[in-house]
């Protein structure tokens, strides 16, 4: 399986306050090169809980994650932070845009963290992205000039600044209407096919769901269905 | 490239607060510039009342006291028992110092001395009409007296050098020549210890700022003097040194005691209360600096903090695409610094402004006839000191809110919407 970008094994979680219980059941997947991946399942059933310990936010697990067939287990918060500089995107339901940047510094940001390119070339970079998402025209505004939906796909750009393994998302379309969820998902399916983007998104839509790949399906902190 | 992102980042959410950051660098400067303007204002105060003492008193006075011989004959007949001698009386030795040339030779051939001032002190009487007024002449060497003690400084009226130039003449201290009402050019009679009267011209007024001293001491030339006692031309009873390094005096005057067989005191041991007083005076100047810089310091605290809390989302996403905490905790430390050294350097200037500012304020005073105004000192080591310690207190302001920043869990924060 050359091609696995990610891969779960036998992965399990507590919460321990105010008492213990197992949210995470030994839960092992495989996310594949290309693959677009939803994660659907009942509010509580663990599915944001398992996405932030995918993403290496959360280390209070047992059980182990490959990146990119790499071992996270045991890693520093200085490693897991470069690996989600360099291999993982997010796009969350809220946008969390620095204010105090303009939209094309926002997307640069992990880009200059990274520092694969000089800056001047990941301005390019930050524009193209822009381009995919159709917002280029709006770079050199701040951020909080932008519309709800607009904003939403900055942070997708800012997602695939450093042409990231994985896509994360969690409920990236939660707080959007009917048409900007659509063209967050267009610019996701797009991704998958034109890019050969893997990606893994979180979400309690079942119309967005089901028009992706593979539909993982969680109940209890356990996979029904994947 | 790394540290440019760093401190791209921390200027952007600094700038995005300029108020309440320019606030809390306000509170630095205003701490460092009354630090400044404080200890450069005691210090001159300080050096100002020492220079009263310190300046004009030698680092090490050789002379001759008068008091009992040691050795008795009692103990050269009984050697080996205890004897014990009641009411032992000196002998009328002369307090004049033996062998004043040679010692002279081997004190300037000493590279520790910076010069060698001799005087006689003598008790007169100022005859006023029929009254007489106790006092002490003083025998110096005017030139070398001015060169290392600054005597010409204090005096307020005639030439000095007159005191040399004119034959018997004397320099009034400003109390005496006040109650003998006299001035320059007007002759006064004055008794001698042994009972002879002279007649001296004032060519000087001197006033030492100390009230006593001025309506006792009076000031002639050595050969003036001695002529006065009938005493021969080498006749001192006094040697003042000046030292280098005046920390090495209480040594130095131990040295000197036993290699002349000679008594001898230096200045620590003779004025230890101004040393006492001075050091208070510093002690106090430094603490109140360092609480004023420490208050700032809650100030930078405080809107450090607030920022942080205000910033949590920004500190959840940048940890979250790939950001450390160490990452984190320099941005907010860069912001803190930044206030820091933009807070401290408008301090050192305001503050260097302020004392120039004081420093033109009129300050006279009668016991102080060279000083005009109030003094300063302009010691680089205070903006040393205020600019080294304004960054170390901001820096420590802003670690423990930045180290707090470094550790947001960004899950609590991104779940929690």
């Amino acid at each position: 399986m050359g091609n696995t970008v990610l891969e779960a094994r036998k992965i399990d979680k507590f919460f321990h306050d105010p008492v213990s219980v197992q949210v995470l059941k030994e839960i092992s997947f495989e996310l594949n090169k290309g693959e677009f991946v939803s994660v659907i399942g009942k509010s509580g059933c663990g599915k944001s809980t398992l996405l932030y310990v995918l993403s290496t936010m959360d280390t209070d697990y047992t059980g182990n994650l490959l990146i990119d067939q790499v071992s996270t287990k045991g890693l520093a918060e200085a490693d897991l932070a470069k690996i989600r500089n360099e291999k993982i995107g997010f796009v969350f339901q809220f946008h969390y845009l620095l204010y105090e940047f303009t939209v094309l510094e926002n997307v640069m940001l992990p880009g200059l963290k990274l520092g694969r390119y000089s800056p001047q070339e990941i301005r390019e970079r930050a524009y193209e992205k822009l381009k995919i998402l159709g917002i280029e025209h709006e770079a050199l505004k701040k951020a909080n000039q932008l519309s709800g939906g607009q904003k939403q796909r900055v942070a997708i750009a800012r997602a695939l600044i450093n042409d990231p393994l994985i896509i994360m998302g969690d409920e990236p379309t939660g707080n959007l209407d009917k048409k900007n969820s659509e063209i967050v998902f267009e610019t996701f399916e797009n991704l998958a096919k034109h890019h050969n983007q893997s990606l893994l998104i979180v979400t309690h839509d079942n119309d967005f769901a089901a028009r992706t790949h593979r539909i993982i399906e969680m109940e209890d902190g356990k996979i029904v269905n994947a | 490239m790394k540290f440019q992102l760093i401190l791209r980042i921390s200027k952007a959410l600094l700038l995005a607060r300029i108020k309440q950051t320019s606030v809390a660098a306000f509170g630095v400067t205003f701490s460092i510039m009354m630090f400044i303007t404080l200890l450069s204002f005691m210090t001159g105060l300080n050096d100002l009342l020492d220079s009263l003492v310190i300046n004009r008193t030698p680092h090490i006075r050789l002379y001759n006291e008068l008091k009992p011989t040691v050795i008795q004959p009692a103990d050269n007949v009984f050697p080996n028992s205890y004897n014990f001698i009641h009411s032992v009386k000196p002998k009328a030795t002369k307090t004049e110092l033996y062998n004043v040339a040679s010692i002279r030779d081997v004190l300037s051939a000493d590279p520790r001395v910076l010069g060698v001032a001799p005087r006689i002190t003598t008790p007169v009487f100022y005859n006023i009409g029929n009254a007489n007024l106790s006092g002490i002449i003083n025998g110096i060497d005017i030139v070398k007296e001015s060169q290392l003690f600054a005597f010409s400084d204090y005096v307020v009226e005639g030439n000095v050098l007159d005191l040399k130039h004119v034959p018997n003449s004397i320099i009034l201290g400003k109390g005496v020549a006040e109650k003998m009402m006299v001035g320059i050019g007007d002759i006064v009679s004055i008794t001698t210890s042994n009972g002879e009267q002279f007649s001296l011209k004032v060519v000087g007024i001197f006033q030492s700022g100390l009230l006593d001293l001025d309506k006792v001491q009076s000031y002639a030339s050595i050969g003036s003097t001695q002529k006065l006692i009938g005493a021969s031309n080498d006749y001192i009873t006094d040697l003042q040194i000046k030292l280098k390094d005046i920390l090495l005096a209480p040594a130095m005057a131990k040295e000197f005691t036993k290699r002349f067989e000679v008594d001898a005191v230096d200045i620590q041991t003779a004025n230890s209360q101004f040393e006492t007083g001075s050091s208070v005076r510093t002690i106090i100047s430094y603490a109140v600096g360092i609480t004023l810089l420490i208050v700032a310091g809650f100030g930078i605290y405080n809107i450090l903090n607030m920022m942080i809390y205000e910033k949590m989302d920004s500190i959840a996403i940048m940890k979250a695409t790939g950001f450390s905490g160490k990452d984190v905790m320099y941005i907010f430390i860069s912001i803190a610094l930044s206030i820091g050294i933009a807070g401290g350097t408008l301090g050192l200037i305001l503050g260097y402004g302020l004392s120039a500012l004081i420093d033109q304020i009129p300050f006279n005073t009668m016991a102080l006839p060279t000083i005009k105004t109030y003094p300063i000192n302009y010691s680089l080591k205070f903006y040393a000191i205020g600019g080294i310690f304004s960054v170390i207190t901001t820096y420590l302001a802003g670690f423990f809110p930045s180290r707090k920043a470094s550790k947001i869990d960004p899950v609590v924060i991104i779940r929690g919407k």
